[in-house]
């Protein structure tokens, strides 16, 4: 086991890419450098855990996801505001009155290109933004954090089915997002 | 009954996060074995989800 000031050390080099993992789902700066900062105090008490394993960085963003869930859960005992829009975003618009699309989806080809592509990543960063809060927050929990639906409706505390309105509703927009901004483009 | 393209692509959502009945997979199937539409939709949402799972390591290989 490395010394204490060795490892406090190492763990202050992942801070940067702690926080840039946290501000992708909490999309508060604050709250995002406060779970960081949980995070690198639990992982210092607990270096022993660490002990054996290969990967720091993993160890220690598996300890920041539960810091964000806790945050998580936290936001969703405040009161929801009603937000402008909710309902209205998303599949409206792309479907004709009998559900076929009003313009078909264009060909994408072979995306994984775009993912050797920093510029992409930006542009994909711009179109979550364009999501309303709650919606980008049960997609980044699902798509980013890796949980399952039952997870999300509880730390949100909605049902399966307004989580699948809120997931599709998602996709649906970053893939039209994404149309314009990026493939549309290239 | 035949899905419409708004069905088509929430049950193929879906389908990424719960394990769909046997009858909303053939109803899905018969919609994506007609339709080219959807089957780019479909695409495109497990796409998404592979760029999300990346987006947090751009940083850590872009300055690398």
């Amino acid at each position: 086991m490395p010394a204490p000031d060795d490892f406090r050390a190492q763990l202050e080099t992942l801070r940067p890419y702690l926080l840039r993992y946290a501000n992708l789902q909490l999309r508060d700066s604050a709250a995002a450098e406060d779970c960081v900062q949980e995070a690198l105090l639990a992982a210092l008490a607990g270096q022993a855990g660490f002990a054996g394993r290969s990967n720091l960085r993993t160890w220690l963003t598996g300890i920041l996801k539960h810091k964000i869930v806790d945050a998580i859960r936290r936001q969703a005992r405040e009161p929801v505001l009603q937000e402008p829009g909710e309902g209205l975003e998303g599949s409206e618009g792309l479907f004709d009155g009998r559900g076929h699309w009003a313009e078909r989806p264009a060909d994408w080809g072979d995306p994984d290109g775009a993912l050797e592509q920093a510029q992409f990543f930006r542009a994909l960063e711009l179109c979550l933004a364009r999501l309303s809060a709650r919606t980008a927050q049960a997609f980044m929990m699902r798509e980013h954090l890796g949980l399952d639906t039952s997870e999300i409706c509880k730390e949100l505390e909605i049902t399966p089915t307004h989580c699948w309105v809120l997931l599709y509703r998602a996709r649906m927009v970053l893939r039209e997002c994404l149309q314009q901004t990026w493939f549309e483009k290239q | 009954m035949m899905l419409s393209c708004k069905e088509t692509t929430r049950l193929a959502s879906q389908g990424l996060d719960r394990e769909l009945a046997f009858g909303e997979r053939v109803a899905l199937r018969l919609h994506l074995a007609i339709c080219i539409g959807c089957r780019r939709a479909g695409r495109q949402m497990r796409f998404l989800r592979k760029a999300v799972r990346e987006l947090a390591e751009v940083d850590v290989r872009t300055n690398a």
